[in-house]
């Protein structure tokens, strides 16, 4: 069946990207393997029916976020040299601690993956059986978009330039007043 | 059609990594980059959710997750720049005093 196997293609690729993005010592691998984990994500939203999500996904995530983090790590020309260091005089270093938490996250992991493949509820979409079509049109999301959601969607403008305005003060290099 | 559940899996095995990075790793972009992580876990239940219950409100969700994410990462970034001109490092070690 090609479509399981393009699922757990896209789940295996985004699961490891992003495995191997806090494996890395370097921040500039891992800006790139996230928008490769990005990029399987974008696919999954495709098998969901959602292709406008997923071209969102690609350009503001992959495009516009990931490029961001980008410039920042090249900009601050982040040392790596010293990450080794780091990670030894880390607080949680201890081997015994570090046991203990390994076992809490397996248990976590374990007890997750065995609670979240009872959920059969909704084994077959509700949208198959009545009107298919709407789900992924995205004609119909823009008009919910501005109908139902419109407060929301002006809120949003408001929290950007509230960004906006913080990231330049915070940004800001401090200039003597004279 | 691949069960639900299976798409909730990969989001929960993707947000605990996202976890397990922000208390693993000892590099602020780093971090930031495991918030990310998480972040998008959370659209894929969404996403996964507005499909299998058949109505658009999880991919509009998503969207406005989109919209806190790049905010989060503009005023973040902001605040690893401002703290790296202070102290010359990405350590979050270094950053323990609120007055300096």
């Amino acid at each position: 069946m090609p479509e399981t196997v393009v699922f757990y293609a896209f789940a295996a690729l985004a699961i490891g990207a992003s495995a191997l993005v806090i494996g890395q010592r370097n921040p500039m691998y891992s800006v790139l393997l996230l928008i490769a984990s990005f990029g399987a994500l974008s696919g999954l939203y495709i098998q969901l029916d959602a292709p406008f999500v997923a071209v969102a996904q690609i350009i503001i995530y992959a495009g516009a976020i990931m490029v961001l983090f980008l410039f920042v790590v090249m900009l601050l020309n982040a040392p790596r040299e010293d990450a080794a260091e780091w990670d030894r005089s880390h607080p949680l270093a201890h081997p015994g601690i570090g046991r203990f938490g390994a076992l809490l996250a397996t248990l976590l992991i374990v007890q997750l993956v065995w609670a979240l493949a009872k959920v059969t509820e909704l084994n077959t979409p509700v949208a198959s059986r009545s009107d298919a079509a709407t789900v992924g049109s995205v004609l119909e999301m823009g008009r919910v978009l501005f109908t139902r959601h419109t407060f929301a969607f002006e809120a949003t403008s408001v929290l950007i330039l509230v960004a906006m305005v913080g990231a330049v003060v915070l940004a800001r290099r401090e200039v003597s007043e004279q | 059609m691949i069960p639900l559940s299976h798409y909730l899996i990969v989001s929960a095995v993707l947000f605990a990594i996202g976890t397990a990075g922000v208390f693993l790793r000892r590099n602020l972009i780093t971090i930031l980059l495991s918030i990310e992580i998480m972040l998008n876990a959370v659209n894929l239940t969404f996403v996964a959710f507005g499909r299998y219950a058949g109505n658009l409100d999880g991919q509009i969700i998503t969207f406005f997750v989109m919209t806190v994410a790049a905010a989060e990462a503009a005023v973040g970034l902001a605040l690893v720049i401002a703290l790296f001109r202070h102290r010359e490092s990405l350590n979050p070690d270094t950053f323990t005093s609120l007055k300096w």
